[in-house]
């Protein structure tokens, strides 16, 4: 009988301990995309954990537009599936606003928030606090090749104009051998070409909104941004630019079809990288082109990680966005995967660091259209909403996609220029009545 | 008597339909190759069809990335429990409907068809926040309870069909030999329907095993099946279709075997009646 006492006993108490540590452990969701630097996040996740065991982690990787309804309609009931979400810049001014992220002014002071780039931190700040920790920044920038610049007898300048773009793409094109001088986003949708054309759109002198927010497609500037891509893209772009956006580009700079492609800062990495790019020698890159009316065409965009209001661990979530956006986060990528693979633009530091520098020959001009990019004043003209390539308005989303068909469908020859713009006119115009603006 | 085909009109039919059966399964085929090829080859331009170098690299990372068996096994319950849960609800709504018709049978029979016509994002919201407030979001039993809810009306429809084929004489026969409801359904009716039964479960099994809007919204790390595990090799930035091919052929290799294998109980139940 003492046997079976004891026995019990120490059952009783074992069980005990397990039911003690189960308690303490905290675990937390984590929402993110595919791409790279979020994969090797979540590769390089076990050394959080090995610093906080009584943390563990779920990770949810999704497409990001499926991302991007899933996590907008758990934040926006208050769900609560999700500790730790990755947001972009254009969410949140607009979610912060509504409460639905939990600031994070005090990730600690290993974090060092004020290494931070001022355009990125003003991005995801609202009212002076941070509400978004930025993972990884980029803006855009020209990327070309240097050995079919050279062949045309033409030197890329660091700041060039659109039309030396022009002229450079029109020297470049040879369709006999597959070559096209540029190629651009054409894809519909507002994070594929309204990205690129809002952007550009800028450096034209239009803009989206006026200050009492009449949409402004009806302008001279719009006209004269939309003809001049229609002019690059149907005379020295590939064919079937319509369909084309980020991975489509990629693939034909990498493959030697494009003489020019202004896009993503992040897509220098790869282009770069002799594994996947039979062009890897001979890109050379300059700042997005301007028309001398002190904008460029280039845009700012943040992935960042951001803890939802209705999260049920904020503790664990804050102590794993300070790991993952903290300073410490790029030592460590550096060590396992090399300097040339830490997460870009979001840290000041990481550009005063030679190994960097020498490791992505990319790093200068990245920082440099970072620096001239400020998604406050974007316009030439003033404007009442924050936002490069976006307007930070909750309505933009289907907007701008709309929008973003229309211009496909003129860059497809379905439509002419003026009848484009018109459509986006009276398109816009309705949706801002519908939603109050007007 | 059959009537005679010429051998040059057999030929050509039998052409005709090999080039049509490649057609339909090129884009898999396609899958499968690409699955196979280095992410710079999956995107060469000219295309590469079999001259690449072949690699199970992707296969590999994805299944080190992902844990494919437990999407696997939420896929397989989710499936089996909404086909299960669906027949029980399904089998005496379709008898009730095909042997004691009433006035408006074919209304209700209607009005179950005409939610299918629906988007099913106008009912998102409203269905998120009762999963929110009774704690079923990210579960497996509340997946079940929906995927079934959507694909009853397809379950009813079918065996309605079934079973309207059935001679009702055949049933009064049992009852006048003393056989109750339970076993007038269970042993009579049912084994008189097993091919059409069979070739609803089948259907509703590949129903919910593809069902991709609901799969999507309602989960996150735990009751994720399939569809979010393809979805998690998409990328906006980067080389990703090489991976996301290996990680589809994955996704669908299980239904694709079953399917393979009972395609003769599917083909004979959705082209014929119960008794014929």
């Amino acid at each position: 009988m003492p046997t079976l006492i004891r026995s019990l006993l120490g059952a009783t108490a074992l069980t005990a301990i397990a039911w003690s540590a189960a308690a303490q452990q905290t675990n937390i969701t984590i929402a993110t995309v595919n791409n790279g630097d979020m994969v090797r996040m979540q590769r390089l996740s076990d050394h959080f954990t090995q610093l906080h065991p009584e943390i563990t982690v779920d990770w949810v990787i999704l497409e990001e537009n499926v991302l991007r309804q899933n996590v907008t309609t758990d934040i926006a009931t208050g769900g609560g599936q999700y500790d730790v979400i990755t947001i972009g810049q254009y969410e949140v001014p607009f979610w912060a606003e509504r409460g639905w992220l939990m600031s994070l002014d005090d990730l600690g002071e290993e974090y060092d928030v004020d290494d931070l780039l001022p355009a990125i931190r003003s991005g995801l700040s609202v009212d002076g606090t941070l509400y978004a920790s930025p993972f990884y920044g980029e803006s855009s920038m020209v990327m070309y090749r240097t050995d079919l610049m050279e062949a045309a007898g033409l030197d890329m300048p660091d700041e060039p104009t659109w039309e030396f773009i022009r002229e450079a793409a029109a020297a470049m094109t040879d369709t006999a051998n597959g070559v096209y001088g540029i190629c651009l986003r054409g894809k519909p949708g507002w994070g594929e070409n309204m990205a690129f054309l809002t952007a550009m759109a800028n450096s034209f002198g239009a803009r989206w909104f006026d200050e009492d927010w009449e949409p402004q497609f009806d302008t001279e500037a719009w006209a004269n941004t939309l003809n001049f891509y229609m002019d690059l893209l149907t005379n020295y772009g590939p064919p079937g630019a319509a369909n084309n956006g980020f991975n489509e580009n990629l693939a034909l700079f990498q493959t030697g079809h494009c003489g020019m492609w202004i896009d993503a800062t992040v897509a220098a990495s790869f282009v770069t990288n002799p594994e996947d790019s039979e062009v890897a020698e001979t890109v050379g890159f300059a700042l997005a082109p301007d028309n001398g009316l002190g904008r460029r065409g280039n845009w700012l965009w943040t992935w960042s990680l951001a803890i939802p209001s209705s999260s049920d661990a904020p503790e664990a979530a804050r102590e794993f966005i300070a790991w993952a956006t903290g300073p410490a986060y790029l030592t460590l990528v550096a060590e396992t995967d090399g300097w040339a693979n830490v997460p870009p633009g979001t840290r000041q530091s990481l550009y005063d660091n030679p190994a960097y520098l020498e490791a992505a020959p990319f790093a200068e001009m990245t920082l440099r259209s970072m620096e001239v990019a400020d998604p406050q004043n974007p316009t030439v003209d003033p404007v009442p909403y924050v936002g490069i390539q976006f307007v930070a308005i909750p309505e933009f989303q289907g907007i701008g996609t709309q929008v973003g068909q229309i211009f496909a469908a003129a860059l497809a020859g379905h439509t002419s220029v003026e009848e484009a713009l018109e459509q986006a006119q009276e398109l816009t115009t309705e949706e801002m009545e519908a939603a109050g603006y007007l | 008597m059959a009537r005679a085909i010429s051998t040059p009109r057999k030929v050509t039919l039998t052409a005709v339909a090999w080039i049509i059966g490649l057609l339909i399964f090129f884009p898999i085929l396609w899958t499968i190759l690409t699955s196979f090829k280095p992410e710079a080859q999956a995107i060469a331009d000219p295309p590469m069809f079999l001259s690449f170098d072949w690699t199970l690299e992707n296969y590999a990372v994805v299944q080190e990335r992902s844990d494919y068996l437990r999407y696997l096994m939420n896929s397989v319950f989710l499936s089996i429990g909404s086909t299960v849960l669906g027949l029980l609800i399904a089998v005496p709504a379709a008898w009730s409907m095909a042997f004691v018709p009433a006035r408006r049978t074919k209304d209700v029979l209607m009005w179950m068809l005409s939610t299918k016509m629906m988007p099913p994002v106008g009912v998102l919201v409203p269905i998120y926040l009762i999963f929110r407030d009774t704690g079923l979001l990210d579960s497996r039993v509340g997946l079940t309870v929906v995927l079934m809810l959507i694909n009853l009306p397809i379950i009813i429809w079918m065996l309605y069909t079934y079973f309207r084929e059935i001679p009702g004489e055949i049933l009064e026969a049992a009852r006048m030999d003393g056989a109750g409801l339970k076993e007038e359904i269970l042993y009579v009716l049912t084994p008189m329907a097993v091919p059409g039964i069979a070739s609803t479960i089948l259907l509703n099994i590949i129903l919910a095993w593809n069902e991709a809007f609901w799969t999507l919204n309602l989960t996150a790390a735990n009751a994720a099946p399939l569809t979010a595990f393809i979805a998690s090799y998409s990328s906006p930035e980067g080389l990703f279709y090489a991976k996301l091919s290996a990680a589809s052929i994955m996704a669908i290799a299980p239904i694709l075997i079953m399917g393979w294998f009972s395609q003769k109980q599917l083909v004979r139940g959705l082209t014929f009646g119960a008794v014929k």
